[in-house]
């Protein structure tokens, strides 16, 4: 396998154009004058004019980007605690049960999520908003943190924290200050990684949130299911220019902090 | 973790073990009230029965004077389990989802596979490049396929002026389009397993098998495919699952003929507006999907070990 035959590339071509060929068509037809998907009405950014203008995607907006930013920081949090349980504590009672509790909303099926957790919103009493959208989130972009951290911390050496420790620093502080400045790259894809699964999920949304605040995929599903118009691929087209951005800076990030981590 | 640090270091073994049970406490009451708890909620609230007001079930439990009485509702679970149209969901369900994971597979491999024979340099672009597409937005990608899979949309244009076909195909709206968004959305869940088992596959034992004599094809079913295996499955599991429970693809992609699982919970939800059949409806497939969850759990706590 040390040269890729005619028969690799041509599966890598074929696989990779299958994977980008609606993404380019969403982003060229974002900037098409006409309003048909098969007529080129030239190049034109007027669908961009009419999402800025329009207050219930730009209100939609609002609420998707908090939701996000807040779920996938306590995702992170609460990833980084449970990835050092899971790689640092190899014994206590219960543990099979907290990893398959880690596991499992990975591949379970969003409607079973959004159902259960709606009932349990409303049996306890807590008013259904962003608020109770941002635990549901927090629930189901914690495992995928989760993965990520713990895959980090598996790499590192505990013998540095175990020399911290000897030379008289308490473990969490061991942690904070030998630990987590290496696991940097880490925090930051699973924070991206939250927040970007946080931001387009439609179904655990909809059935957690209560009258009166809607996310954007809400407000993109409702216009989807009213017409296709250019105006969603204006605002698919913004949302992946933010997704893309953000993951180029984080390839960045982490291509930087392995360089320092080689310099020293 | 504040008990922790401010242990000392002298006296660390008691304040140890309380800060080592905050620590496990926290992810762990977390998961439970929001992850485990809902769903006996949910068994619980399936055995009741709808009615007006909020929240729009009766409870299962009622004082009379001193009586505790308990009203168990099955019928729920009768309807679902003997209606002719809920058991067609539950069969077209797991039908779209075993042939697209099928499908997947066949595109997938030799991806991963001809990722895994380029030069390392190469690899970490490509694999770059198949994560890139599931990092956006899931609904404004199957979003994207309705413009090019319409009667008046791209494909129909193309082969319109090619002259391959004389009359707009109807796509959208099928249970095909269903297949081609399924197997789109989720193929980078089943590239990025197979390929990390292929690439971390030992090179040397292929080599054996070809000097000693095995044919390219031959090496490849004998040795590479069953080091693959576990990725694989793997790739399967994580796809097959949510698959079944799938909403925005069929619901946006297909037609109302094919009805799946995920969108007759939806409908029951949102438009009948019976909280107990849907949550019945939701843990008769959270008992069909228990067995693929339970073998995808043990899979990965054993390679994490």
């Amino acid at each position: 396998m040390t040269k890729p035959s005619w028969f690799n590339r041509l599966s890598i071509l074929f696989g990779l154009a299958f994977l980008y060929l609606p993404i380019v068509v969403l982003v060229v037809y974002s900037f098409n004058g006409s309003k048909l998907v098969t007529v080129w009405g030239g190049f034109s950014t007027q669908w961009y004019a009419t999402v800025l203008a329009n207050p219930s995607i730009i209100e939609g907006a609002k609420v998707s980007f908090l939701v996000a930013a807040v779920s996938a920081t306590a995702a992170t949090i609460l990833g980084t605690l449970a990835a050092v349980v899971m790689v640092r504590l190899r014994r206590f009672r219960g543990r099979a049960l907290l990893n398959g509790m880690l596991l499992a909303p990975m591949v379970m099926p969003e409607v079973v999520m959004a159902v259960s957790m709606l009932l349990m919103f409303v049996t306890l009493g807590i008013d259904r908003g962003p608020l109770t959208i941002t635990l549901a989130h927090t629930t189901f972009t914690l495992c995928f943190a989760t993965v990520v951290l713990q895959s980090r911390l598996v790499e590192l050496d505990p013998s540095l924290e175990e020399a911290a420790r000897d030379l008289g620093c308490p473990p969490a502080k061991a942690f904070v200050s030998v630990a987590l400045p290496n696991m940097v790259p880490a925090l930051v894809s699973a924070w991206l990684l939250s927040f970007t699964l946080s931001l387009d999920d439609l179904v655990i949304s909809s059935f957690t949130t209560g009258p009166g605040a809607s996310t954007l995929p809400m407000k993109i599903y409702s216009q989807i299911k009213f017409g296709v118009t250019p105006e969603i691929n204006a605002i698919s087209t913004i949302i992946l220019g933010i997704v893309v951005l953000g993951l180029v800076a984080a390839q960045l990030v982490s291509r930087r902090s392995e360089q320092r981590v080689s310099a020293a | 973790m504040s008990s922790v640090v401010l242990s000392s270091a002298a006296a660390p073994s008691a304040k140890t073990n309380w800060g080592k049970r905050l620590l496990i406490a926290i992810p762990y009451a977390w998961l439970l009230v929001l992850f485990l708890a809902p769903f006996a909620l949910a068994a619980g609230i399936s055995l009741s029965t709808v009615r007006l007001g909020m929240p729009p079930f009766e409870p299962l439990t009622a004082w009379d004077g001193s009586i505790l009485n308990l009203r168990l509702n099955f019928e729920n679970f009768l309807y679902v389990l003997t209606d002719d149209t809920y058991l067609l969901a539950y069969l077209t369900s797991l039908k779209i989802a075993a042939i697209s994971t099928a499908a997947m597979l066949f595109i997938a491999y030799p991806l991963a596979y001809g990722i895994a024979s380029c030069a390392p340099s190469s690899r970490s672009l490509l694999v770059f490049l198949v994560i890139v597409p599931f990092w956006s937005s899931m609904l404004i990608r199957v979003y994207s396929w309705m413009s090019i899979l319409r009667n008046d949309g791209l494909l129909n244009a193309l082969l319109l002026k090619i002259g391959l076909i004389s009359e707009p195909l109807r796509i959208l709206n099928t249970e095909t389009a269903i297949y081609i968004g399924i197997v789109y959305t989720y193929l980078p869940f089943m590239v990025l397993p197979i390929y990390s088992t292929l690439s971390s596959a030992d090179k040397t034992l292929i080599e054996a098998a070809r000097d000693l004599g095995c044919s390219r094809i031959s090496a490849f079913w004998r040795v590479t495919f069953p080091l693959s295996l576990p990725g694989v499955l793997a790739g399967c599991a994580l796809v097959f699952i949510p698959v079944v429970g799938e909403f925005v693809i069929p619901d946006l992609l297909g037609g109302a003929d094919t009805q799946m699982i995920g969108r007759a919970i939806w409908l029951e939800f949102f438009n009948n507006r019976d909280w107990p059949m849907a949550a019945a409806v939701t843990i008769v497939l959270l008992a069909l999907l228990v067995v693929p969850i339970v073998y995808f759990q043990s899979r990965q706590a054993r390679t994490q070990n």
